[in-house]
């Protein structure tokens, strides 16, 4: 395995001792396979000891290191060295305050992913005793995609909505709403609607797409997103045009 | 410690980051044509009722190089938007049957060829053929 001199450009941001953000450069001599997280491990082991980021698990599967790589939204974990040429630019997450150097202030993606109540609310409550709430393979499939996300706020990152509208709930938050309302299991879309399909949930998307082109583990919010507008429009004409026909 | 998180003014500058947010302002853009098409369908009705004389000036100003130009260019945006927007049906329609979906192609597919249909349609009503 090859090594080469690798040229990163961090944003950095000492609250202490900074009115505002500046970057600086390191030049630091990498392995050919690594990814940008080795690369700032190496720094920050080697180099520099004062530079601040989040990361966790170096497989993405805990969505701590995501990051604005050369203006895109990337886990640093997957972001290949070997897919850059020249400087490589490493900005904190975009849309998010910023705590220090690379790490964000991720409060508000927080309590807006409480809010939509992401959790199972099962329609009938059984006895502990009745058993387990089975389900097929077909209705598994039915919201698995939008399971897998990790809460890496790519998405927030990538979408243009929430820069501009920071009230919006965001597409990771509204994706995993979507994949509760979308459990035969369940029975809370009445409550996640409540927030989803206000002018702050799904009604504040346009439909940029971006958030499922950048989502590291393809869970598509956009198309969520836009289930939930279909399902607030049936929810609207069947209150107003069809009463009878609600429950 | 004390914190002092640094907030980042958004800019316009967003559009031009990568070429997905062009192609969605791009998309967007279209509506003023569609809009301005509208209007103009709306006035030539308007012509039509006040009389032939009032029809025939709107045919005249129909065939004026501007018309022209301005039908073009909205034919264009009309057509990006309806391109781009069927391409995203199968987001916004996924359909299971049984435990598979159905291929995203299909249902594009589908609007494609719904839209196919009804063009033809209105060219066959309008005597194009």
């Amino acid at each position: 395995m090859g090594e080469r001199l690798v040229e990163l450009e961090v944003l950095r941001y000492h609250p202490e001792t900074d009115s505002e953000p500046h970057f600086q450069r390191y030049s630091a001599t990498c392995r050919e396979e690594w990814v940008v997280l080795d690369a700032l491990n190496h720094i920050k082991e080697a180099i520099d000891p004062t530079l601040s980021y989040r990361w966790s698990c170096h497989m993405a599967v805990c969505g701590s290191c995501g990051m604005m790589i050369n203006g895109e939204p990337k886990l640093a974990c997957k972001a290949f060295l070997r897919d850059y040429r020249g400087v490589i630019r490493v900005e904190p997450l975009r849309h998010f305050p910023i705590e220090r150097d690379l790490v964000t202030v991720i409060d508000d993606f927080i309590a807006k992913l409480a809010r939509v109540k992401p959790w199972l609310m099962p329609k009938d409550n059984k006895a502990l005793a009745a058993g387990e709430y089975r389900q097929t393979p077909a209705e598994l499939k039915r919201f698995k995609r939008y399971s897998m996300c990790i809460n890496c706020m790519l998405c927030y990152a990538s979408c243009p909505e929430y820069g501009l509208i920071p009230e919006y709930i965001g597409p990771a938050a509204i994706a995993l709403a979507h994949r509760y309302n979308q459990d035969s299991r369940d029975g809370g879309r009445e409550l996640r609607q409540q927030e989803t399909a206000a002018t702050e949930g799904a009604w504040e998307c346009s439909f940029v797409g971006a958030c499922s082109e950048v989502c590291p583990e393809h869970v598509d919010p956009a198309g969520a997103i836009q289930q939930v507008k279909i399902e607030s429009t049936v929810d609207w004409y069947q209150e107003h045009l069809m009463p009878w026909l609600k429950k | 410690m004390s914190r002092k998180p640094y907030v980042r003014a958004i800019t316009s500058e967003w559009i031009f980051r990568h070429p997905r947010y062009v192609r969605y302002m791009v998309r967007e853009f279209s509506c003023l044509f569609i809009g301005g098409w509208t209007l103009l369908m709306v006035w030539g009705l308007k012509q039509l009722a006040e009389g032939p004389a009032a029809w025939a000036a709107f045919l005249e100003f129909l065939k004026s190089p501007a018309s022209i130009a301005f039908h073009v260019l909205a034919l264009a945006f009309a057509a990006y938007h309806s391109i781009t927007w069927f391409k995203l049906t199968p987001k916004a329609l996924p359909l299971q049957i049984g435990e598979e979906f159905v291929a995203d192609a299909a249902i594009a597919g589908a609007h494609f060829g719904a839209w196919a249909a009804l063009s033809l349609a209105v060219l066959i009503l309008a005597g194009a053929f």
